[in-house]
């Protein structure tokens, strides 16, 4: 049977146990729709989050930033695992005791003002659609790269069957989708992992791997990477440079990764405010399972890619043409992977021309320049069961796991966009009197007319689509964040306070960002140069959350104490949130 | 009004322990892990330093047990408050 048949096999068994699922766990009111019901076990619903947040960067490209960087982009490891104690400890737990269906619920209900609603509708939408771009380009590179059918007709696939589970489930079917998706894609992560942790070090676990002594070389696998990679002319793997800008980032991505919306409404499917806390815990260890391997994964991939290309190490000669391995093939055809022998010697010299005493080091070798000319980073996750010569089954999982991935979170950011569209734009602000039964229909028209949108952006992707992650990020940071936490820790907190700081977080953001990215991400509206030498104060646009997020806070502060405060009833709503007991009567609908 | 002032005692409960675990959960990423590296770099793990560990691995432990922590203690101190559900 040939690798194809194999994906499609698997891909296909992975897709009808989605299916199962969502016959299974049709909603048949607005309360199972939005909020599956409030009957979701904590560990379950820890295991879906998993699933809802890890989306196809973190499974396929995490590993390769952190490989060709190292130490510095630790920061993507800390702040997507980090973001989770601020959302355990400042947010979930009360806005499950709050009891509405969705974030800009909380804001508008909080601060008694349809403005403020629809301020945090409009944010979410922007977060959210941002996000799910990714999402349906990753589906789509998959289907095109494991099934060969072509990114359009993977792209319908992968649309028609999220529309199966989340039109007809919404977040019961979501919510129990997603637990497959996430034990399809953490097998799909670990198991070329262990064998190559095994292989290296001899050791089963790869997160312990990382830092085992290698018997082929008798010194820690680190040691012998910093040695491999330095030699060559690259920055070494264990050290890094500007603190501060890292530990920027590192914030950025934490109150960031705390204030997503669609991360934030999985809280709310738990029966009390007690199993929110325990949760977000489960969250994190089954988030953990992946992050706690990824590190090992790059620096392993980094370190086999170094030895391929110089089996006889640094001083000897470089691979030939010919005895490239069978993988450096497959993928070269795909254009991710590319190589060129420039001084014409049969061999291929891989280092970094513009790394310290290189170009002497080339001069006097007689080295051309470096000759692994395209090497893309997601190939290190996809095509690590054949540099690990992992039997076929193995790379058909990758397929499957990647799919899983890319569709759990497209899946929860769908409901997200959908339930601010039909319960807080339909339900809250235009038509209140809207049934029961009218609602459940709005909110499936929307999430049908959400996926559209989202198949459309994920066939025509604007040419910005990577540069508005950062966007969806400091958004959440400068925007939702500060205001649904003063939403809780200040009763003071009116709602011209709120409303304005909103608002500040929000501008400030985006005309930084669109300061260096140009208008509305326009390529070549920029008014500066997107160059260190222009930031204010250093601060690169990706970091900015945090900036404004104080921005957003500080503001917010200034007009609360200039205005009046808060009527009673919505100071005793604080309290109210304050307290677990009562969370189960209290949904209000 | 006594429930009234058990409350505050409650959230004021919650507060002292919400900053005592983000004190902890600061001090593991953006200390350990890296402005303060330089001070632990003689400390040495599997071929680097224990700064390294905690950016790539140790800050996620300690933020696993921090949530867990602070769940367990929270749900004590619902129970004593009389609070929980």
């Amino acid at each position: 049977m040939d690798q194809t048949t194999l994906n499609i096999i698997v891909v296909g068994l992975s897709f009808c146990l989605y299916f199962g699922i969502a016959i299974w766990a049709r909603a048949g009111t607005t309360s199972e729709f939005y909020a599956a019901g409030r009957g979701v076990n904590p560990v379950i619903n820890g295991m879906a989050t998993a699933a809802d947040w890890m989306s196809a960067a973190s499974f396929i490209s995490m590993a390769g930033l952190i490989a060709f960087v190292g130490y510095n982009n630790s920061t993507f490891l800390m702040g997507w695992t980090g973001g989770y104690v601020l959302m355990a400890m400042l947010l979930a737990p009360y806005l499950r005791k709050f009891g509405k269906y969705t974030v800009p619920e909380f804001i508008g209900d909080r601060y008694y003002s349809n403005v403020a609603r629809v301020v945090a509708v409009i944010c979410l939408i922007v977060i959210s659609v941002t996000y799910v771009i990714g999402q349906m380009t990753g589906a789509g590179v998959a289907f095109s790269r494991f099934l060969e059918v072509d990114v359009t007709t993977g792209l319908f696939i992968a649309s028609a069957t999220v529309f199966v589970y989340a039109v007809l489930g919404g977040m019961k079917g979501i919510t129990y989708t997603q637990v497959a998706q996430y034990v399809v894609l953490i097998i799909a992560y670990t198991i070329p992992a262990v064998f190559i942790s095994l292989q290296l070090t001899g050791n089963p676990i790869p997160g312990l791997g990382l830092f085992s002594t290698m018997p082929s070389t008798g010194e820690p696998l680190l040691v012998t990477l910093d040695g491999l990679v330095t030699d060559l002319g690259f920055n070494q793997y264990t050290t890094g440079s500007s603190p501060w800008l890292m530990a920027l980032f590192t914030l950025s991505l934490m109150i960031g990764t705390a204030g997503l919306p669609h991360v934030i409404i999985r809280f709310f499917t738990v029966p009390k405010v007690a199993d929110a806390r325990w949760s977000a815990g489960w969250a994190l260890v089954f988030i953990a399972l992946l992050y706690l391997t990824a590190p090992a994964v790059g620096a392993m991939a980094r370190l086999n890619i170094m030895t391929t290309m110089w089996p006889q190490g640094v001083e000897g000669e470089a691979v030939a043409v010919d005895d490239l391995p069978d993988w450096f093939e497959t993928w070269q055809v795909t254009g991710l992977l590319g190589v060129e022998d420039k001084n014409g010697d049969g061999l291929i010299q891989y280092y970094n021309e513009s790394g310290p005493g290189m170009a002497e080091l080339a001069a006097e070798r007689g080295w051309a320049g470096n000759e692994l000319v395209t090497f893309n980073r997601d190939i290190l996750v996809l095509a690590n069961p054949e540099i690990a010569q992992l039997p076929g089954w193995v790379i058909a999982l990758i397929a499957a796991g990647g799919l899983a991935a890319a569709l759990s979170t497209a899946a929860g950011l769908l409901l997200a966009i959908s339930s601010a569209i039909s319960h807080d734009l339909i339900k809250s602000t235009i038509n209140p009197n809207i049934s029961e039964k009218g609602e459940l229909l709005a909110a499936r028209i929307s999430m049908a007319g959400a996926i559209v949108l989202a198949t459309y952006l994920g066939l025509n992707p604007p040419g910005f689509a990577a540069q508005t992650v950062a966007l969806a990020f400091g958004l959440a940071a400068a925007s939702l964040f500060p205001t649904l936490m003063m939403g809780i820790f200040s009763k003071r907190m009116n709602s011209a306070g709120a409303t304005a700081g909103m608002l500040a977080g929000l501008i400030l953001t985006c005309l930084y960002l669109f300061t260096y990215l140009g208008w509305f991400f326009i390529p070549g509206t920029n008014m500066l140069e997107n160059t260190a030498a222009n930031y204010l104060f250093g601060i690169p646009p990706t970091h900015f959350g945090p900036i404004g997020a104080v921005a957003n806070f500080a503001v917010a502060y200034l007009v609360s104490r200039a205005t009046a405060a808060p009527p009673q009833e919505i100071q005793d709503l604080v309290e109210s949130v304050r307290i677990p007991r009562g969370a189960g009567g209290a949904t209000g609908h | 009004m006594a429930e009234k002032s058990d409350n505050n005692a409650y959230w004021s409960a919650n507060l002292r322990l919400v900053t005592l675990c983000l004190v902890i959960w600061a001090i593991a990423s953006y200390g350990f892990a890296i402005l303060l590296r330089p001070l632990l770099s003689g400390i040495a793990v599997g071929g680097t330093d224990l700064g390294f560990w905690f950016a790539q691995q140790g800050s996620i432990l300690v933020f696993l047990v921090l949530i867990f922590f602070y769940a367990w203690r929270m749900n004590k101190l619902d129970k004593e408050h009389g609070v929980d559900e």
